[in-house]
């Protein structure tokens, strides 16, 4: 079999496809977790808090099929970065699959019994469950700049040498709480489009208003940090960016200023992080003006430009080595064979479209704001 | 390499996927039960069908958000706890795994939220089509990783790369149409839909002893009935034995289930019952049915079914070429371009991972002297005991199951539904599908043993770069976890059976029978 796309090709559009994947998923079950992580603070009493589950309920499991298919994904077509990110933050991922093992028992056992003790537990579940994803994925998008600690022998196998407490530093901390004001943001965006008016979307969209600046803060010293905190990547030698996946062919080094490069040569680039602080800013301006659609713009517009920056920054590394110069994995040697990206792209085509046509009827079905009568009056209902 | 690391590893696997095969199975059935009730109830527009079709919905919804739940963890833990192996087979083994999360979860997850959120939103022929998709959403996740168990078995269309060090996909056709990927995906289902029948059943038949919700419990009774009857014998008539005899491995698999040491003369006898030893290397006081294991496995009289000492013997011969390919390996990692290494790979490389098996013994398998190579072709026999009897209690279970279903497909159709002994055993039996279907996931993965990949990659040096505490941490944590959500769970589904359905909606079974219609499945 011939195939028509060259391999160089197929990885970059794998780079992006696994971007693509990833905002998929903030901006999805991105608003699912923040409005999870407002839930105790919004909503006071059952009916306020049934309002506020009310309104993602129907939707959000899809949601977090963009991140089972990211993880997928990564696993199909970039199997060097789910080995060695996976396993090299064992125990964070453990804390992350804990909380989000909590989302879907959260949400349907709440309901099944009317006791406030019951029912407060398992907000408080749905609090963690919302909370410790976003911050440990923003922690661990930190960590991918940052470089991580991890080595491969001979045999290309994974040697990695640090442990749960290594993840957190100044840096990753940042980039752990951007990520929490981020989607808080996104889902006191999300509740400006569902809720009915009233007190509930008026302390929703308070938090908003704060997490969006504190997002542009966050953000603001992240690129700081970027620019003067010795953070950053650089390849000195590799070879074709056709060749076989072998992350010892190449040899990197670690610089100061190293993510900033790439908007030196491609200065197009800096729309993404303009996005990321024109986005919050939109948002806030929502807020203040009551025009509920433009909060929900301002805070996808944010994730979106947030998350690009990051691959902006980065390209082409995926996962640098901050141990070992000849182990990081970059675009042109992490990926999976030609054949298969290419596979992966065709079944991609088809499938994707696919999904995205029934998910938008699946929303159009439940659109609406959701109100306190509903939650009376609807037997379905959580 | 540190043993204490992969055997960890492997018990929270087999927790973590023992645990998240206690949801699977019902989801997999109910939620087809689920489309038959619904179809009865656009099709004869009695509301009863809908009381029955909500009741079993929610059941259905508190067993469904566990699978979902547990699934995560499933998706995450090749890259979390098996590094090496996502490594080595990733190219391959990803892609299903890419494919089931574009194709059935996305279709399960988005459509479920409207099955139980769309009651008052969409027409009853939507209403339908939406529990349709959520069953074959499920149903065609359980396709998708069972091609990826399936290439594990039987690892077809792909190659070993030298230049990247891992298994590359050589024909994705091979992959994707992997004759024992479909055996235990027909198998794997049928026993899902037998599960949900005997939970249908079992709680009906609760009612009817009770005296409660009859109409209701009557008809799931009979649904189940038939639905289980055509599934039991499903899961028995293609059982996956059927793709046993395809491969060395699968054959070892074969030989271990009837504990047969030495090849024996077609058509071979099946063991009934004997106790076997791994170390002696024989079975004590066997009973054998002669001729029947030759019928079963090789579907003739005359195909022959091999003995474990002489697979033994054809792994010994592997080891020997793989040693070859392991030589030429190392010699390609310093010059790709080297051409008398580049024939002798080509020549042996399909027997490279039986090089591997010395890793146990020997850190380069070249200076391995003939007893390590004789004791590392010993270790591709699994537990021959564990096997023959897991088989046993499966198989037994299977054959079970249908008389159970048969006699209550008489029942059914002749409107008995007041055998009380009968009653009261099909409330003893809904655990026992449950014990079926983890004995055949157990059966199904020691049969696989020492190998994560058939002759590919032994299951040893898959795991992750982890330390002991490091696992005891996330085994505790997970048992901590899913241990309080299963009594929750349990707990929950005793409450919902005990509510019963909601009441039926207004004109229920006051409305005279329509005559000309669809006839009622009982009578009130």
């Amino acid at each position: 079999m011939t195939i028509p796309l060259d391999y160089e090709v197929l990885r970059v559009i794998w780079w992006a496809l696994m971007g693509v994947l990833l905002i998929g998923f903030a901006l999805t079950d991105g608003f699912d977790l923040g409005v999870a992580a407002l839930l105790p603070w919004v909503a006071r009493g059952d009916e306020e808090r049934r309002l506020v589950i009310n309104t993602i309920a129907p939707t959000w499991e899809g949601n977090q099929v963009w991140l089972i298919l990211g993880a997928g994904a990564i696993f199909a077509a970039w199997p060097f970065v789910y080995a060695v990110s996976f396993s090299g933050f064992y125990l964070a991922m453990f804390l992350v699959l804990s909380a989000l093992i909590l989302r879907p028992v959260g949400f349907k056992y709440r309901s099944k019994r009317t006791s406030t003790r019951w029912r407060s537990g398992w907000d408080w579940a749905l609090f963690i469950g919302g909370l410790v994803p976003a911050l440990v994925f923003g922690v661990a998008v930190g960590n991918v700049l940052m470089g991580a600690p991890f080595r491969f022998d001979s045999d290309l196998r994974l040697h990695y040498e640090g442990g749960l407490l290594g993840l957190f530093t100044p840096f990753t901390l940042i980039a752990g709480l951007l990520s929490v004001a981020m989607l808080v943001l996104h889902g006191a965006g999300w509740l400006s489009l569902k809720i009915e008016k009233g007190a509930v979307l008026e302390r929703a969209q308070r938090f908003g208003a704060v997490a969006a600046v504190v997002a542009i803060l966050l953000y603001a010293t992240g690129f700081a940090m970027l620019a003067w905190g010795n953070i950053g990547y650089t390849i000195t030698s590799a070879p074709h960016h056709a060749n076989p996946s072998n992350p010892l062919d190449t040899t990197t080094a670690q610089v100061a200023k190293g993510w900033l490069a790439n908007y030196a040569s491609y200065p197009w680039l800096w729309l993404a992080p303009l996005l990321g602080f024109l986005g919050p800013a939109i948002a806030w301006a929502g807020i203040a003006r009551r025009q509920d659609l433009l909060v929900f713009a301002g805070s996808s517009l944010a994730t979106i430009g947030i998350i690009s920056s990051v691959g902006a920054s980065m390209f082409p590394f995926i996962l640098p080595s901050s141990i070992d110069p000849t182990s990081s994995l970059t675009v042109w040697n992490a990926s999976s064979s030609h054949m298969t990206l290419w596979i992966m792209l065709l079944v991609t085509l088809v499938l994707l479209p696919v999904v995205l046509i029934y998910t938008s009827w699946a929303f159009k079905v439940m659109f609406g704001r959701v109100t306190l009568g509903d939650v009376r009056s609807n037997p379905d209902f959580y | 390499m540190d043993m204490a690391v992969i055997e960890l590893s492997r018990l929270q696997f087999a927790l973590t996927a023992l645990y998240h095969f206690l949801f699977v199975p019902l989801t997999l059935g109910l939620s087809f039960l689920l489309v038959i009730m619904e179809s009865l109830y656009v099709m004869t527009d009695r509301p009863v069908w809908r009381q029955i079709t909500r009741f079993w919905g929610k059941l259905f919804g508190i067993n469904f958000v566990l699978g979902v739940a547990t699934g995560l963890t499933m998706e995450f833990q090749f890259g979390t706890n098996w590094a090496y192996y996502s490594h080595y087979v990733g190219d391959i083994f990803g892609a299903p795994l890419a494919i089931e999360g574009l194709m059935a979860f996305f279709l399960e997850a988005t459509f479920v939220g409207l099955m139980f959120f769309g009651w008052d939103k969409l027409s009853k022929q939507a209403h339908l089509f939406v529990t349709f998709m959520v069953a074959l959403g499920t149903n065609l996740s359980a396709l998708w990783i069972l091609i990826a168990n399936g290439w594990m078995q039987h690892p077809a269309g792909a190659a070993f790369n030298p230049a990247t060090m891992r298994m590359e996909v050589t024909d994705f056709t091979a992959v994707i149409f992997n004759p024992v990927a479909q055996a235990k995906f027909v198998h794997t289902v049928s026993a899902g839909y037998v599960a949900a029948s005997v939970f249908v059943l079992g709680i009906s038949a609760l009612f009817l002893l009770r005296g409660q919700w009859l109409p209701l419990a009557r008809r799931s009774f009979t649904v189940a009935a038939a639905f289980g009857l055509a599934s039991s014998l499903s899961v028995v008539v293609l059982g996956d034995e059927s793709g046993y005899a395809l491969t060395d491995n699968q054959k070892m698999k074969l030989a271990a289930i009837e504990a047969m040491w030495h090849t024996e003369p077609a058509p071979a006898g099946f063991a009934a019952f004997g106790l076997p030893s791994n170390k002696a290397r024989e079975t004590a006081f066997e009973i054998k049915i002669p001729y029947a294991l030759g019928l079963i496995a090789t579907r003739s009289v005359t195909g022959e079914v091999t003995g474990i000492t002489e697979l033994v013997e054809d792994a010994k011969a592997k080891i020997g070429s793989g040693i070859l390919a392991y030589d030429a390996v190392e010699h390609l990692k310093l010059n790709r371009a080297d051409p008398a290494a580049r024939a002798s790979f080509e020549e042996n490389k399909g027997n490279l991972g039986y090089a591997l098996l010395l890793k146990r013994f020997v850190a380069d398998p070249r200076r391995a002297d003939r007893a390590t190579i004789e004791r590392a072709a010993w270790t591709t026999v699994p537990n021959v005991p564990a096997m023959f009897w897991i088989f046993r209690v499966m198989a037994g279970l299977g054959f079970f199951f249908i008389a159970f279903f048969g006699l209550a497909f008489v029942f059914a159709t002749r409107r008995q539904f007041d055998r009380r002994w009968f009653l009261r055993a099909a409330l003893w039996v809904i655990p026992l599908p449950w014990v079926a279907i983890e004995f055949g996931w157990i059966l199904a993965e020691i049969g696989r043993q020492p190998w994560a990949i058939d002759g590919v990659l032994p299951t040893f040096l898959g795991a992750s770069d982890l330390t002991v505490p490091q696992l005891w941490t996330t085994i505790a944590g997970f048992t901590a976890l899913y241990g309080t959500l299963a009594v929750v769970e349990v707990r929950l589904m005793v409450e919902a059976i005990r509510k019963g359905p909601e009441p039926v909606a207004a004109p229920a079974e006051a409305t005279p029978r329509d005559p000309g219609g669809y006839a009622p499945l009982a009578a009130d």
